[in-house]
């Protein structure tokens, strides 16, 4: 078959390739842009591991042909921050053991990225419902949903915390001018 | 809540070493690997169940551009397996195909399209044979055995095997009752599906890098298969994306990466497809029971006569052993005065069975379980009593011989009595609510090797650099479990340091000593303890050296927070560093290893090498269930369990473990099978392969009983397989709570539930389960061991 040539843009960074239009977008991630830690567990879109953003909506990349999303912003995991400046989500994740194989770990954490960008504060069916596309074998699930449960509550929190703070000042800068 | 401790590390909460690495993505498992000029290798694999293979036409594959290597059955022509006592398979079919899924043709190509191609323009001619896909086909054998050459035919292991006086037992019981139950076979499902590359290294040597959980036993077959001596071959493993057992025995890829490897020059990757994991599976046998048991009036096991029928799948893996496991841990969890057990394994034209978490004791575990609710019903004594009745003490003789230390089986069951309220549930629920009791026992490790040796089962080495830098080695692989924390905590403990500051190395034959792998829930107890000895022999090597320069005797030294410092006199204190720089300069280079030796618990009868262990845990359960009476369908409201963990190398591993050894338990007790449609598997994708989803999950309430064990490591023993045990019978004995019926059967599914409903409506028993049990006659000799001295004495198993 032909080749294609595409352009990505993956992790804020734009990425030409020349491939088979009939790869998957997990394919050209993993093999083609060697951004491995969007891992494969069935490529038939059943268990999730491989999620990620495609113009911030989570996708599963095996069942993306590469050609469809020719020009879309695509995010991996890799994006989410690394061993020294992780995101919430990952050191809740972490701390709690919600990661013990960790495989399915990556495409979780980018269904509860999506989630926790669109709605910020979510019940807790709300995450289940979320997260309900991710298959994960080892930790029974609840160390999941309370990481990002917990992540969600304290993001809540430093918000309360912002408000208070930009309100006092607004409300110094008042008295200031009186 | 995590105990407390006197510790710095031990016990605590402290995020896995691995911890971060994982969940940003950088963790590199198997597949994530590529090497330069790498080839992918694929296999055709046999549709039939059981056919001859009358000719393997490979010559239009070889003429495809980019196919580099093809192999067939009489490249590989020495047979194997994880047990030397059955070594029945081989890396590619010879002469017929035994199962649907058996590798028949491996190719390497340059990429895995070309070898896909490549596979599919192999023309293999068959003639297909009677198959024999269930218990009742395999045993009456109409046509040629599936292992022509094995002595017994289709009939692999039979183990008869009495010890005490049953008839006498029975004779002595005022209660009697005989039951059948079918456990379906179910698989592991790992995320990760299978994955390895050999690479070539100089020009006669190959590296593995392999998803696995056993490097050791592989370096050992791959040795033996590909008749090279294993100075030439190095097997390191990756990190393990989910094994439970299923990445235990080495596999037809790892063999055929390695060969390909050195017959190319290049490096070869095989990468199964979710659909070829299905096949490779070794997962959980279905097995057939029927389980006769006496008690007194008074609740008292007066004896029992369990029997088991494994369906086996095509080949022996470790079959043997799972058939033992079948009739092992029955008399470890309740005095049981007399014991009589005979397990069957059968070879059918199925993907292999092998080990699954709780490795032959599941299925076994829900019959005593179950058998032991109905008993409770009608002798009028509630279940969690009736247990207790009968609870193995600490420091006894179970019946068959294995010796228990620290036990906290009651505690277990009184905590799970009263957190979850049991006695006041139980029986007085509105219909259609259900609360389900159930117990069990599981093995700290296994007492014997695979293969027959003399030599340690766990080895560490822990090495200190000139700046303070240290290397904990050691031949465990972390499979999730957290063993790479497991021995930091071990090692940091000790040089009072912290987790970060040690570096795990695993895994890997050529750098790190040898550890038998990880199964058997052994690595925490056995390698823990190596790591142990050595991390002490290495605190006293430079307590001796900083004790002199101190002027003081080395028991006065101690290590914490990153200095060695004077007991008597703390201000007299060494950075740790400076200790490692001082230490290295008097007596050079800095390394201590420690080695660990389960004691020879054997039982004195053939088969008693099957069940003892160093240690055994205990767990208890309670699940409450919401059955819906119009359709059967079961939710799960909540689970509680409290687990004799003797004592956490760190809490957060160990609740992780009980969360989802239950999640595993209760999965395989609603949804999981492996059925097939005539020869076919049927359902050989993660979709229609059912397993409970973040919907489904209950609420789980877990409780840490701290036994402390006296030869485990800070008083450690095992937790990820004993939880999964009683979740599966508990569910069962909710089900009966909630509507009154008993499911015989695993999975427990809503049409079984209707089915037994709608049977007790119309006046009759209100079960699902098989009728009746499999007409054998043994052919191995009876095996009749007495009982211990324990038992003779009146002591019931006591140890004075």
């Amino acid at each position: 078959m032909k080749h294609m040539a595409l352009t990505l843009r993956v992790n804020g960074q734009d990425r030409q390739i020349l491939v088979s239009p009939s790869k998957t977008l997990l394919e050209v991630l993993r093999e083609d842009l060697n951004l491995t830690g969007t891992k494969h567990g069935c490529e038939l879109g059943e268990c999730g591991a491989c999620t990620v953003l495609v113009s911030g909506k989570p996708l599963l990349a095996c069942l993306v042909p590469v050609a469809q999303i020719d020009g879309a912003e695509i995010t991996t995991i890799e994006a989410l921050g690394g061993p020294s400046n992780p995101d919430p989500l990952q050191v809740e994740w972490a701390r709690l053991g919600a990661a013990q194989c960790g495989y399915c770990t990556p495409g979780f954490v980018m269904s509860a990225k999506a989630l926790l960008d669109g709605n910020p504060n979510p019940t807790r069916d709300e995450i289940k419902e979320a997260i309900s596309g991710n298959l994960c074998r080892c930790t029974g699930y609840h160390k999941i949903v309370e990481a990002i449960e917990n992540v969600a509550q304290q993001q809540q929190v430093s918000k309360v915390i912002n408000a208070v703070t930009i309100a006092s000042r607004q409300t110094t800068a008042v008295e200031v001018r009186d | 809540m995590a105990p407390k401790t006197e510790y710095a590390v031990i016990g605590g909460t402290e995020t896995k070493v691995d911890g971060l690495e994982k969940v940003t993505g950088r963790t590199r498992y198997a597949d994530d690997l590529s090497f330069p000029n790498m080839l992918y290798g694929r296999f055709l694999r046999s549709p039939h169940a059981h056919a001859r293979i009358k000719n393997i036409d490979v010559s239009k594959a070889a003429a495809m551009p980019g196919v580099h290597c093809i192999l067939t059955g009489k490249d590989f022509p020495i047979p194997f397996g994880p047990l030397p006592i059955s070594e029945d398979e081989h890396v590619l079919a010879i002469d017929k195909a035994i199962y649907v899924g058996e590798p028949v043709v491996a190719i390497a190509a340059s990429d895995e399209a070309t070898a896909d191609a490549a596979c599919r323009a192999v023309v293999v001619d068959y003639e297909e044979l009677e198959s024999y896909m269930t218990l009742e086909e395999a045993l009456a054998q109409k046509g040629e055995a599936i292992h022509p050459d094995h002595r017994g035919g289709n009939v692999h292991k039979e183990v008869p095997l009495e010890i005490g006086d049953v008839e006498q037992g029975f004779a002595e019981a005022e209660y009697l009752r005989e039951d059948v139950f079918y456990y379906e076979g179910n698989t592991h499902m790992p995320i990760e599906e299978h994955a390895c590359i050999g690479v070539p290294e100089g020009i006669d040597k190959v590296t593995l890098y392999s998803s696995t959980q056993n490097p050791h036993y592989g370096h050992r077959l791959l040795g033996k298969v590909l008749g090279l001596s294993p100075s030439r071959i190095r097997v390191v493993a990756t990190p393990v994306g989910g094994g439970f057992g299923g990445k235990c025995d080495t596999f037809s890829h790892e063999f055929s990466a390695c060969r390909m490897a050195l017959l190319t020059g290049r490096p070869v990757k095989f990468t199964l497809t979710r659909e070829e994991v299905f096949y490779t599976h070794r997962g959980r046998h279905p097995v057939l029971m029927w389980s006769k048991i006496g008690f007194k009036r008074n609740g008292k096991i007066t004896a029992m006569y369990f029997k088991s029928f494994l369906d086996g799948g095509a080949c022996g893996s470790l079959g043997v052993a799972s058939t033992y496991y079948t009739g092992a841990l029955q008399p470890c969890s309740y005095k049981i005065p007399h014991y009589k057990f005979e397990g069957v394994r059968l070879f059918t034209n199925k993907p292999v069975c092998g080990p699954k978490r709780g490795h032959g004791t599941p299925q076994p575990r829900t019959v005593m379980e179950t058998q032991l609710d109905k008993t409770a019903v009608d002798l009028g004594i509630d279940p969690a009593t009736l247990r207790l009745i009968n609870a193995v003490e600490p420091y006894s003789k179970t019946v068959n011989h294995f010796r228990i230390t620290s036990c906290g089986l009651k505690e277990c069951i009184e905590k799970v009595v009263e957190a979850s309220d049991f006695r006041n549930k139980w029986g007085k629920l509105p219909h259609g609510k259900g609360i389900g009791f159930a117990a069990s026992v599981y093995m700290s490790g296994a007492g014997v090797p695979q293969y027959w040796n003399n030599g340690p089962h766990s080895e560490v080495t822990v090495k200190v650099g000139r700046f303070g830098e240290v290397q904990c080695l050691t031949g465990s692989t972390d499979i999730g479990q957290g063993s790479m924390m497991v021995h930091a905590s071990i090692v940091a403990e000790v040089l009072g340091l912290h987790t970060r500051d040690i570096m795990v190395l695993n895994g890997d034959t050529a750098t790190t000593p040898i550890d038998l792998g990880s199964y058997s829930s052994r690595v925490t107890f056995m390698s823990g303890n190596a790591a142990l000895q050595a991390a002490r022999r290495m605190r006293d090597q430079i307590a001796g050296v900083v004790a002199e320069s101190f002027g003081v005797t080395a028991d006065r030294i101690e290590f914490r927070e990153y200095k060695v410092f004077n007991a008597d006199n703390p201000e007299q204190s060494m950075d740790w560093p400076d200790a490692c720089a001082l230490t290295e300069s008097k007596l050079g280079a800095q390394s201590s290893s420690g080695n660990y030796t389960p004691p020879d618990l054997a039982g004195p009868y053939k088969g008693g090498t099957v069940g003892p262990s160093p240690a055994y845990t205990f767990t208890a359960l309670a699940v409450q269930v919401d059955v819906d009476p119009e359709t059967g369908m079961i939710k799960i409201e909540k689970v509680w369990c409290a687990h004799d963990i003797g004592f956490p190398i760190n809490h957060t591993l160990v609740i992780g473990q009980v969360e989802g050894g239950i999640y595993m338990g209760l999965s395989e007790a609603l949804l999981e099978e492996m059925v097939y449609r005539k020869n076919r598997l049927k359902a050989p994708s993660l979709l229609d392969y059912k397993t409970i989803t973040v919907a489904e999950m209950p609420e789980i309430e877990t409780h840490l009983i701290c036994t402390n064990d006296p030869e485990g490591p800070f008083g450690a023993k095992e937790a990820g397989q004993g939880p999964l045990l009683p979740a599966i019978p508990a569910l069962l004995n909710a089900v009966y709570d909630a509507v009154g019926v008993r499911i015989d059967e695993v999975p427990c599914s809503p049409d079984k539930v209707l089915f037994a409903m709608e049977e007790k409506a119309e006046g009759g028993a209100g079960r699902y389960g098989p009728k009746a049990f499999l007409e054998h006659k043994m052919t191995s000799k009876p095996v009749r061991a007495p009982r211990p001295a324990e038992w003779e004495n009146g002591n019931e198993g006591r140890m004075s």
